[in-house]
C-alpha cells in the first residue's frame, strides 16, 4: 500500500461517499419533516440515471407515463375530496383551479419529454429535462401515499416505505430492462493532480456536493419556507397552529429529496453502470450514514457517508469478496455509539 | 350512584357471565387442531400441502418477531439471518459431516442463541430508529458472511440434506413433513400465548412501554430485551432447521433483508397485537403471493415485474386501511372469554418485614440536580417515616416530580445521598430501589392500554414472584400465577376497582387509571411508596375514598410521600408537608403550619418575599 | 323432447369418441425478476421460438418468475410436478436455483433441462441435463488463445456469485495445465457503485493478461475500470458477456477485447460447414425479427436449442408412452440420452447416460470486438 494507492482509494471512496451523501441528507430531510424512514430514496437515482439513458437512445422513457398517470391520480383523490366537501358557490371553478393546479405541470412537462425524446438535444438540456420528469415524482409520492396515513408510527411509515420500495423498483423494471446503461459525461474532461486522475464528472459530483450543502444551509436558515420546513420537524401541530401546512412541508421535502435523487443518478450515471436495481444498495448506504449521523444532523451525515465511502473502497481492496460483510459490521458500532451518545427520550 | 361507603368494598367482578364465549373458543381451537390432523390425510393436492408447509415455517419466525416487535417493542429486520443460522448449522452437520438431523437442531439452536447473545447487549441497547437500522446492519452483514464462506457452500449453498427421522420414521414426503412442521408450528404459538399469560409475559409487554415503568416495577429491561431477542432467535432457527430438511438443500437468498421485512410484514398483517396474528398474517401473505403469481400473468400477460409492484400496493393498501391486522378482526367476530376466578385458594405471596413506626425509611439529604445551568433540585432534604403521610407541594416547576424521579432512581443526583432503611440508594437503578420496598406512581400514568387492569396490577408484583420464561412457556408456573394474581385482585379491591379487573386498562377514565397505579405500587409490598397527584381526574367522593385508604395505609405502618394539586385532599391527609419553590425547600411543618405560613403564600401567588 | 331418440346416438357418439388431445404439459421456472433477471428475460423472450406442438402434440407451456431466488425456484419446481404434472422442466437461468430445483426434478422422477451450467454432486444429476456449455469447456478456447499470444499471468475479476466462484476454479484448472498462473482474483457485484479498488490491485501486479467473468452490461465497469488504471495487457471476458450490452455500455473501451462465446450470436461469421452455422442463422433470424436487430444473446439460445433437442427425442418418447405418465417422462430421458450427436446452435451436444453436459470440447469460440462489432478469431 503505498501512497498513491492509497490516493486513488481514498478519492474513489470520497467520490463514491459524496453520492452516499447526498442520499443520506435527502433521508434526513425527509425524516425531519415528516418521520418517515423513506427507503426508496435510492429509487429516485435509478430513475434519474435512466431517465436520461433512454433519452439519449431516442425513446421516451417510461417515467414520463408514470409522471402523468401519478398526477391524474393525486388530482383524481383531490377531486374526490372536493367534491365530498358541502356545496358552495365556485365550485366549477374551484375544480378548474385544481385541474390546472395538479395537472398543467405533469401534462407540460410530459409533452415537452415527448417532443423532446427524438430530438438528440444536448446532453445537458436533457438532464435538465431528467429533472423535471422526476423531481414532482416525490410530493406526487407522498400525496398518494403518506399523506393519509402521516400520523402513523414511524414503523408503520417504515413498512410502507419498503411497500413503495417494491413497487417502484418493479416500475423500473418494467421500464427500463434488467440490462444497465451508461452517460456520456457531462463534462469530458480529465486534470491531473499529482499521481491522481480527476475526470470532469468526478469533479462535478464534489461540486454539487457542496453547492447542495451551501443551498441548503441557506434555505434552512434564511428562507421562510425553510424555516417553516424545520418548524413542521420541530413540532408539527404546533407548525400547523402557525398556518404551516404540515402536508404541503411533507410535499415540499419529497420534492427536494426527489430532486436530489436524480440529481445524484445524473451524476453517477456516467461513472457507474446503472441497471435498474442499483439505487436500493445506494440508497441504504445513504440511509445508514443518516441514521449514523443521528438523523438529525447534515454535516455530521455527509461526514458519515464520506467515511462510509472511503471504508467500502478500502474494504474492496484489502478483501473485494467480503467488502459488503466488512462494510455492514462496521456500521454496527457506529451506531452502538450514536446511540449511546444521543439523549434517548422515550416515544409515547 | 353507590353510597360512598360502598365503593371500596365491591365485591370481585362475577366470572364469565358469556359462559358460551369460552366453550365456543375452546372448540374452535379443536377444531382447527383436528383439521391439521386430518388434512394430510385427506385427498388433497400436494400443492397445498407444500404451502401449508411454508406457512407453518414462516408462522414459526412470525411468533418471534410478534414476541419481539409486537410485545416487546423492539423491530428488528434481521429476523431471517437467525433462519438462516439454524438452516446452515443443521445443513453443514448433516449434509457435509453426514450427523443426525437432531443434533443439527441442537446446533442451530446453539448457534442461533450464541449470535443472539453477541448481537443483542450491543444492538438492544439502541432506542429508538437506530434499532431498526441495526437489524438491517447486520442482518446484511450475516447474509453476506454466509454466502461468502467457503465450507457454507459458498453462493451455491449446501445441497443433499437428508429428512429428519424418528427411528424408523422418515419425515421425506411433504405429508409427513406437515405434522412435523405443524406439531413445531403449534408448540411454538401454545409457548408464546402461555409466555405472554404469565409474569414473564407481563413483563415483556412493559417494554414496549418504554423502560422508566418497567424498571420501576423491577425489571431489568436490559436483560429482559436480551431475553426475548434471544427466545425469537431460536424460533427462527427451529424454522431454519425445519427448513433445511424440508427444502433438502440450504442457500443463502431465504436469509437476506427481503425476507427479514416479508416477516415484519406478516406480523403487521396479520396483527402484532396477538400471537395468533402470526399465522394468521403468514398464511394470509403466502396466499396473496400464490394469488399474484396466479391472476398477474393471466390478467396482464406477462410475469415478472407486475407482481413485485402489485405485492409493493398491497401491502401499502394493507397499511393504510387495515392497520389493526385480520387477526384482530376475525378475534372480535367470537366473544372473548373472561378470565376465570382460580386464585380464591392460592397461597399468599411471602411479605417483607416492615419498619417499625416512626422509623426513618427514606431519607434525602441534600438533594441536588442540575440539567446544564438550570438547577432543577437545590439542596432539598426530605425524610418520610414509617406510618407518616409526607405532603410535597409547590407552585408548577417547582421540582416535585424531579425530585420523585431522584428518589427513585429514575435521574441520577448531582449531588446529595439517598438512604432507604438507612442504606445508600443513591446511584442505584430504579429497580434495585424497587426491589428494596420503594414503589411510586406517575405524574403521566404509565400503563400497559392493551393488558387488562388486573394484569396490569399483577406486573406491580413482578418482583415477588420468581417463575422464568422456561417455566411460563411450559405452563408450569400457574401455582405463583395465582398467588400474584390474587394479591392483584386484593389491591385493586382495596383502591376500590374491584369492578374493573378484566377491562383493558386502556379504557379505564384518567383518574380511575391513577387509583390502578396506586394499586400497582401497592402490589409490590413497599415499605414506602412515593404517588405522584394520585387524585388528578378524580371526582369529589372518590378522593375522600382515596383519601380514607391512604390513611388506612399510614395506620398499617407505610410510609407515603405524597405530590398533590387538590389542597383539601393534601391537608386532610399528610401528617405533615414539604413545600417547594423553585427547587429549594421553602419549609415543612404541620398543614396548619404551612396553611398560615405568609411565605408560602407568596410563593404560590406569586410575589416576592 | 324424446330421450330414448337420442340415447343411441349419445351412446355411439361416447364409444367412439376420438381420442382427446394428449398435451406435452412443460414448466418453466425462470428468474424474470431480481439480481439474475438479466438472464431469465431473455431465455423468457427466446420461447416464443418455440414450435406451438411437437409430432402432433400441442406444447402447453407454463412459465413461472422465480426471482432469482432458489426457495421460489423449488417451489415452482414442486408445483410443475404435483398441480400441473408436466412432462418437462425447463430452467432456471440461475444457476443457483436451477441447481436446487435439480433435487425436485430427480425425487419427481422428472427431466429437467437447465439453462444454466448447474455443477451437482456425483450422480446427482440424472435427470438434469444442461442446455448451457460448462464454464469449464468454455474455459478451453480462452486458454489456448492465452497460449498462444503467450500469457503467462492472468488477474481474474469476476462476480460474487456461483458464476464468478465457478469460472475462477475452471478457469484455474485449465490454466495451470497449460502453465499459465492467475496471480490474483478480486470481486465485485453488478450493481456496485465502482470497481476502483479492485481493479487497481489486479492491475499493480500487471498480469499479462485479465480474465473478466460477469454477464451482460455488469461486464462494461470492470472493463473499463482496468482500462481506466492504464492497464495494456489482453484483457478476456466470458461468454455471457458475449452481447451488444458490453459494446453498448462499455463503447470505445471495450474495444479489442477478447470474448469466448458459443457459436449462437456469431453465426454469420462461420464457415458454412460448421454443424452450427444453419441453426444460428435460424435462431438469428427469427429472434431478431421479434426483439430487433443485434438483440441476440446466449440466453434465448439455450432456449432455441431446447427445442431442436425436444423435437428429436418427444417423438421417440411418444412411441413408447403417452404424455402426462411416469413413463413417458422416463422415455423421454432416455431420447435424449440416446439421442446421439445433435448439432444446435450454440454447438454440439452429445447427451449420454453418464454425461449430461453433452458439449464439446470444441464448443466455444474466441470473438474480438472491432469497431463495436464481434469479429472472430481463427
Amino acid at each position: 500500500m503505498d501512497l498513491t494507492i492509497a490516493g486513488v482509494l481514498t478519492l474513489d471512496g470520497l467520490t463514491n461517499g459524496a453520492i452516499y451523501a447526498l442520499l443520506g441528507i435527502a433521508t434526513v430531510l425527509i425524516f425531519t419533516v415528516t418521520r418517515i424512514l423513506f427507503i426508496p430514496q435510492g429509487e429516485f437515482v435509478a430513475f434519474g440515471a435512466l431517465t436520461l439513458a433512454l433519452f439519449q437512445t431516442g425513446q421516451v422513457p417510461g417515467t414520463v407515463w408514470l409522471l402523468l398517470v401519478a398526477a391524474a391520480a393525486a388530482f383524481l383523490l383531490d377531486l374526490y375530496a372536493l367534491l365530498r366537501a358541502p356545496r358552495a358557490a365556485g365550485r366549477a371553478a374551484a375544480i378548474c383551479r385544481l385541474a390546472a393546479s395538479q395537472l398543467a405541470v405533469p401534462i407540460l412537462i410530459a409533452a415537452l419529454a415527448i417532443w423532446a425524446a427524438p430530438r438528440g438535444l444536448p446532453i445537458l438540456a436533457q438532464g435538465l429535462l431528467t429533472l423535471l420528469i422526476i423531481t414532482p415524482l416525490g410530493p406526487l409520492t407522498y400525496r398518494l401515499v403518506y399523506q393519509s396515513i402521516a400520523e402513523a408510527s414511524v414503523l408503520v411509515l417504515l413498512i410502507v416505505s419498503v411497500g413503495v420500495h417494491f413497487v417502484l423498483l418493479g416500475l423500473a423494471l418494467f421500464f427500463f430492462g434488467a440490462e444497465g446503461f451508461r452517460n456520456p459525461p457531462f463534462v469530458d474532461a480529465r486534470y491531473a493532480l499529482g499521481p491522481l486522475n480527476l475526470s470532469g464528472q468526478v469533479i462535478g459530483i464534489f461540486v454539487v456536493f457542496i453547492l447542495l450543502m451551501v443551498m441548503l444551509r441557506l434555505f434552512f436558515g434564511r428562507t421562510l419556507y425553510g424555516k417553516a420546513l424545520r418548524a413542521t420537524a420541530v413540532n408539527r401541530l404546533g407548525a400547523r397552529l402557525l398556518a404551516i401546512s404540515a402536508d404541503s412541508a411533507g410535499k415540499l421535502a419529497f420534492a427536494m429529496a426527489a430532486f436530489i435523487g436524480a440529481l445524484s443518478g445524473l451524476l453517477i450515471g456516467s461513472t457507474t453502470t446503472v441497471f435498474y436495481d442499483s439505487g436500493f444498495l445506494i440508497g441504504l448506504k445513504g440511509f445508514i450514514a443518516a441514521v449514523g449521523g443521528g438523523l438529525a444532523s447534515y454535516p455530521a451525515t455527509a461526514v458519515g457517508a464520506l467515511l462510509l465511502g472511503v471504508a467500502e473502497s478500502f474494504g474492496s481492496f484489502w478483501a473485494s469478496s467480503l467488502k459488503e460483510a466488512i462494510v455492514f459490521t462496521l456500521i454496527l458500532p457506529v451506531l452502538l455509539w450514536r446511540s449511546l451518545y444521543t439523549p434517548h427520550h422515550e416515544e409515547h | 350512584m353507590k353510597p360512598t361507603s360502598d365503593t371500596l368494598r365491591a365485591l370481585p367482578a362475577q366470572s364469565a357471565r358469556r359462559p358460551g364465549a369460552s366453550m365456543a373458543r375452546t372448540a374452535i381451537f379443536a377444531l382447527f387442531v383436528a383439521a391439521l390432523v386430518a388434512l394430510p390425510l385427506l385427498p388433497v393436492p400436494e400443492f397445498w400441502i407444500t404451502q401449508l408447509n411454508y406457512i407453518g415455517l414462516y408462522a414459526i419466525v412470525v411468533v418471534g418477531v410478534v414476541l419481539l416487535t409486537g410485545m416487546a417493542g423492539l423491530t428488528s429486520f434481521g429476523q431471517a439471518a437467525f433462519v438462516g443460522l439454524g438452516a446452515y448449522a443443521t445443513g453443514v452437520l448433516t449434509a457435509t459431516y453426514g450427523l443426525s438431523p437432531w443434533l443439527g437442531l441442537l446446533a442451530g439452536l446453539a448457534v442461533s442463541a450464541c449470535a443472539a447473545l453477541l448481537i443483542g447487549p450491543l444492538t438492544l441497547r439502541m432506542s429508538g430508529h437506530y434499532l431498526p437500522v441495526a437489524t438491517i446492519a447486520w442482518g446484511l452483514a450475516l447474509f453476506y458472511i454466509m454466502s461468502s464462506i467457503e465450507f457454507l457452500g459458498k453462493y451455491d449453498g449446501l445441497m443433499g440434506v437428508p429428512p429428519v427421522s424418528i427411528g424408523a420414521l422418515v419425515f421425506d414426503t411433504g405429508r409427513s413433513q406437515f405434522y412435523l412442521i405443524w406439531a413445531f408450528a403449534l408448540a411454538a404459538t401454545l409457548a408464546a400465548l402461555w409466555l405472554l399469560d404469565s409474569r414473564t409475559g407481563r413483563a415483556i409487554r412493559a417494554l414496549r412501554e418504554g423502560s422508566v415503568m418497567a424498571e420501576a416495577m423491577g425489571v431489568h429491561t436490559l436483560r429482559y430485551k436480551i431475553g426475548v431477542f434471544v427466545l425469537a432467535a431460536l424460533f427462527a432457527a427451529v424454522s431454519g432447521w425445519l427448513y433445511a430438511h424440508f427444502q433438502r438443500s440450504v442457500n443463502p437468498s431465504p436469509f437476506g433483508l427481503n425476507m427479514g421485512i416479508q416477516y415484519l410484514f406478516m406480523a403487521v398483517l396479520g396483527g402484532m397485537g396477538s400471537v395468533w396474528g402470526a399465522l394468521t398474517g403468514a398464511a394470509a401473505v403466502k396466499l396473496i403471493e400464490d394469488q399474484l403469481q396466479v391472476w398477474i400473468p393471466a390478467l396482464l400477460g406477462r410475469t415478472g415485474s407486475f407482481e413485485v409492484i402489485a405485492f409493493g400496493i398491497i401491502l401499502v393498501l394493507v397499511l393504510k386501511y387495515a392497520r389493526q391486522g385480520i387477526w384482530s378482526f376475525l378475534d372480535g367476530l367470537v366473544p372473548r372469554p373472561r378470565r376465570k376466578r382460580d386464585w380464591a385458594e392460592a397461597a399468599p405471596l411471602p411479605v417483607r418485614p416492615k419498619p417499625r413506626r416512626g422509623a426513618v425509611v427514606l431519607e434525602g439529604t441534600g438533594l441536588r440536580r442540575q440539567f446544564g445551568g438550570l438547577v432543577a433540585v437545590n439542596d432539598v432534604d426530605l425524610a418520610v417515616r414509617a406510618g407518616d403521610i409526607v405532603g410535597l407541594i409547590g407552585p408548577n416547576g417547582a421540582g416535585k416530580s424531579t425530585t420523585f424521579h431522584l428518589l427513585s432512581g429514575v435521574l441520577a443526583l448531582t449531588a446529595g445521598e439517598i438512604r432507604l432503611h438507612g442504606q445508600r440508594v443513591d446511584g442505584l437503578p430504579s429497580r434495585v430501589i424497587a426491589s428494596r420496598g420503594l414503589a411510586r406512581t406517575f405524574q403521566h400514568v404509565k400503563m400497559i392500554p392493551d393488558m387488562s387492569v388486573l394484569e396490569n396490577v399483577a406486573l406491580g408484583a413482578h418482583l415477588r414472584g420468581g417463575a422464568g420464561a422456561l417455566r411460563s412457556m411450559l405452563r408450569l408456573d400457574r401455582a405463583q400465577e395465582r398467588s400474584l394474581l390474587k394479591e392483584a385482585e386484593a389491591q385493586l379491591m382495596r383502591v376500590g376497582l374491584g369492578e374493573h379487573l378484566h377491562e383493558p386498562a386502556g379504557n379505564l377514565a384518567m383518574g380511575l387509571q391513577r387509583l390502578m397505579e396506586i394499586a400497582r405500587a401497592l402490589c409490590s409490598d413497599p415499605a414506602v411508596l412515593l404517588l405522584d397527584e394520585p387524585a388528578a381526574g378524580l371526582r369529589h367522593f372518590e378522593k375522600q375514598a382515596l383519601a380514607k385508604v391512604l390513611r388506612q395505609l399510614r395506620d398499617e405502618g407505610m410510609g407515603i410521600l405524597l405530590v398533590e394539586h387538590d389542597m383539601d385532599l393534601m391537608m386532610s391527609v399528610a401528617d405533615r408537608i414539604v413545600v417547594m419553590e423553585f427547587g429549594t425547600r421553602l419549609m415543612e411543618g404541620t398543614p396548619a403550619e404551612v396553611r398560615a405560613s405568609p411565605a408560602v403564600r407568596a410563593a404560590y401567588l406569586g410575589t416576592e418575599h | 323432447m324424446n330421450f330414448r331418440k337420442l340415447l343411441v346416438p349419445a351412446i355411439v357418439a361416447l364409444l367412439f369418441q376420438p381420442a382427446a388431445q394428449a398435451e406435452i404439459t412443460i414448466g418453466v421456472s425462470l428468474p424474470l425478476t431480481g439480481p439474475a433477471s438479466g438472464l431469465g428475460i431473455p431465455c423468457n423472450n427466446g420461447l416464443a421460438l418455440w414450435p406451438k406442438s411437437i409430432a402432433g402434440e400441442p406444447l402447453r407451456v407454463i412459465v413461472l418468475d422465480d426471482a432469482s431466488d432458489p426457495t421460489i425456484g423449488v417451489k415452482n419446481a414442486r408445483r410443475f410436478v404435483s398441480e400441473d404434472k408436466v412432462d418437462l422442466i425447463v430452467g432456471s437461468a440461475a444457476t443457483p436455483v436451477a441447481l436446487a430445483m435439480s433435487d425436485v426434478a430427480a425425487q419427481a422422477k422428472t427431466v429437467q433441462l437447465a439453462a444454466s451450467p448447474i455443477v451437482t454432486a456425483p450422480g446427482k444429476d440424472e435427470w438434469s441435463f444442461r442446455l448451457a456449455q460448462s464454464n469449464a469447456v468454455m474455459a478451453i478456447p480462452i486458454v489456448a488463445h492465452m497460449k498462444k499470444l503467450g500469457v503467462k499471468t492472468v488477474g481474474f475479476l469476476g462476480y460474487s456469485d456461483t458464476y464468478g466462484e465457478s469460472w475462477l476454479n475452471d478457469f484455474t484448472k485449465e490454466a495451470k495445465a497449460a502453465g499459465i498462473s492467475v496471480i490474483g482474483a478480486e470481486r465485485f457485484a453488478r450493481t456496485d457503485t465502482s470497481v476502483t479498488a479492485q481493479a487497481l490491485k489486479l492491475t499493480s501486479a500487471n498480469p499479462d493478461a485479465i480474465l473478466i467473468a460477469a454477464s451482460g452490461s455488469g461486464a462494461a465497469m470492470p472493463h473499463k475500470a482496468v482500462v481506466d488504471r492504464g492497464y495494456r495487457g489482453k484483457i478476456y471476458q466470458t461468454h455471457s458477456a458475449a452481447s451488444r450490452d458490453l459494446m453498448r455500455v462499455g463503447g470505445k473501451d471495450v474495444e479489442g477485447a477478447y470474448v469466448v462465446s458459443g457459436p449462437a450470436t456469431v453465426a454469420d461469421q462461420l464457415p458454412d460447414a460448421h454443424p452450427s452455422k444453419k441453426f444460428g442463422v435460424d435462431y438469428i433470424a427469427r429472434y431478431e425479427k421479434i426483439h430487433g436487430a443485434g438483440s441476440r444473446n446466449q440466453f434465448a439460445a439455450h432456449m432455441y436449442d431446447a427445442a431442436i433437442l425436444l423435437e428429436k427425442a418427444v417423438p421417440a418418447a411418444l412411441r413408447k408412452a403417452k404424455p402426462g405418465t411416469p413413463e413417458f417422462r422416463a422415455a423421454l430421458k432416455e431420447a435424449l440420452e440416446s439421442g446421439g450427436v445433435t448439432p444446435v446452435s450454440q454447438g454440439i451436444i452429445n447427451y449420454t447416460p453418464q454425461d449430461h453436459w453433452g458439449f464439446t470440447k470444441e464448443t466455444g469460440l474466441i470473438m474480438k470486438v472491432v469497431n463495436g462489432d464481434w469479429k472472430v478469431e481463427q
